[in-house]
């Protein structure tokens, strides 16, 4: 299990867009480094992330190894009524992560 | 759509076997299969990255397209001086507020790093930053 | 008789407590929105970590840090004071040796390794509940004048003090980095450099390897009198912990 930060507004107002925050403990192992023996340390990273609100896409992202590590990611949602978002990610192993946010719309 | 995606990814794949620095050559080749024949114009989309940077392993980056004329499917950037040319790709759904993302890139050296807007009418934009990387002179050896 | 000793360290301080800078002072604008925005400071993924292991029994007495301290929020204040004299010991102590001391003495759990992302999470989530409060650390005898000392020793390969880079540069670049003036007030911080979370020590011990010294090893006197010296001279200043560096 990754850690991950989730951070949405307490007052969201329908259909006005507002901005979520998400942080993601991840080392984002590039590929391109070696280790004090020269060897090659293999590539570690989220490649892929998704953000839906109630099953609609806002966010479709592809990862390459130049993220930062603990990859941080702001982006805008606009809902119409309280939902949950659905934060999925994927990394290089195929393992697949989802973490579920209530959003409350006034 | 898929398979110019795809072919994308086989080039990134192939340059993920050369060790070298990617090139602006191949920065510009991603691009042209990106956007095809459609027409490339510089504007629209916005790059927001500092011009130093203070250290590559973790730089601040804002991509946005301010009041686009049709709505924005994908936006993709590159970095020239990268190991790898590619650093991410952004599709936007019908629950996006806007076409905008934050996030953090790393950046090998100091380079060109672009952006491109593909928009649902067709059209790229895109967008470029000249930036200089002045890297931590002391290295954690411990 | 703590007066004299801070009377003393003040003497021998180029930097007026008017003139300190902390490095955040020294970041640049990015690095410094980072730390301003808990939401986008990786230092938070620690803290979450932190807040778990806080009730989460360890060792064989199956008690947590909870279970002595309750809510974490009665130990604001507690990060300004250390390192701190532990008079049952006769000597510093670290807040990350604090934080083991509990572990080892009252929780019947080993100590963690002064890496382990676990005691860096602990640390952080104390240090936290002192952000904004001014730096007190206790000028104790005789280590604050061994620490004083040791600040100005030249070492390594090099040959350099710490004060060489850290008062008599500060202010003036390396490559193409501002030196810090090295005040500990952010510690466990999140560095770029590091792409994590690290301890004053393991700073420490990147400056000794960087002159090529062999590093004091963590739980040595060196170590903790460095660390004491360092608070000291940097009393008063704001705790910034978690901070996030270049």
């Amino acid at each position: 299990m990754v850690r991950v930060l989730v951070n949405v507004p307490k007052q969201i107002a329908a259909n006005a867009p507002f901005d979520v925050k998400v942080l993601i403990s991840h080392p984002m192992e590039s590929g391109q480094r070696r280790d004090q023996l020269g060897q090659a340390i293999p590539r570690d990273i989220i490649n892929h992330f998704i953000c839906t609100l109630d099953g609609e896409t806002v966010l479709d992202a592809d990862f390459f190894p130049a993220i930062a590590a603990n990859p941080f990611l702001s982006f805008s949602v606009v809902a119409e009524k309280s939902g949950t978002l659905a934060l999925t990610f994927t990394d290089d192993h195929g393992v697949t992560q989802t973490e579920l946010v209530a959003i409350t719309v006034t | 759509m898929i398979l110019p995606r795809r072919r994308l990814v086989l080039l990134a794949a192939c340059c993920a076997v050369s060790p070298a620095v990617a090139t602006p050559a191949d920065v510009a080749a991603l691009i042209q299969v990106l956007v095809g024949d459609a027409p490339l114009k510089d504007g629209l989309i916005h790059l927001d990255l500092p011009v130093m940077v203070e250290n590559g392993n973790s730089v601040a980056m804002t991509v946005s397209v301010a009041d686009p004329p049709s709505p924005v499917e994908a936006i993709h950037v590159f970095a020239e001086g990268n190991p790898l040319p590619l650093v991410a790709v952004f599709r936007f759904g019908p629950r996006s507020g806007a076409p905008r993302v934050t996030t953090r890139m790393r950046l090998a050296t100091s380079q060109t790093v672009i952006a491109i807007a593909k928009l649902r009418d067709g059209t790229c934009w895109r967008d470029s930053i000249d930036l200089l990387v002045t890297l931590a002179a002391c290295i954690d050896q411990a | 008789m703590n007066r004299l000793p801070a009377l003393a360290v003040a003497a021998l301080l180029l930097i007026g407590a008017s003139d300190r800078r902390s490095g955040y002072d020294d970041a640049s604008p990015d690095t410094r929105a980072m730390q301003d925005d808990d939401a986008a400071n990786p230092a938070f993924l620690w803290v979450q970590q932190g807040e778990a292991l806080w009730s989460e029994p360890a060792g064989t007495t199956g008690k947590s840090c909870a279970t002595c301290h309750g809510d974490v929020t009665t130990l604001r204040g507690a990060a300004t004071r250390y390192p701190a004299f532990d008079p049952q010991r006769g000597r510093l102590v670290t807040m990350e040796q604090r934080i083991n001391l509990c572990r080892t003495d009252h929780m019947g759990a080993p100590a963690l390794a002064w890496d382990d992302d676990r005691l860096l999470s602990l640390s952080a989530l104390v240090g936290l509940q002192s952000r904004g409060m001014p730096l007190a650390v206790e000028p104790r005898e005789p280590f604050l004048s061994e620490g004083a000392a040791l600040f100005r020793e030249r070492m390594g390969q090099l040959n350099l003090s710490c004060a060489q880079c850290h008062e008599e540069r500060a202010g003036e670049s390396l490559g193409g980095s501002v030196i810090p003036q090295g005040h500990p007030n952010g510690y466990p911080e999140y560095r770029l450099e590091w792409q994590g979370l690290g301890s004053l020590y393991r700073r420490l011990r990147n400056c000794m390897v960087g002159v090529r010294a062999e590093p004091f090893s963590p739980d040595s006197r060196e170590a903790a009198v460095l660390a004491l010296f360092l608070a000291v001279r940097a009393n008063g200043m704001r705790v910034e912990t978690p901070a996030v560096r270049p």
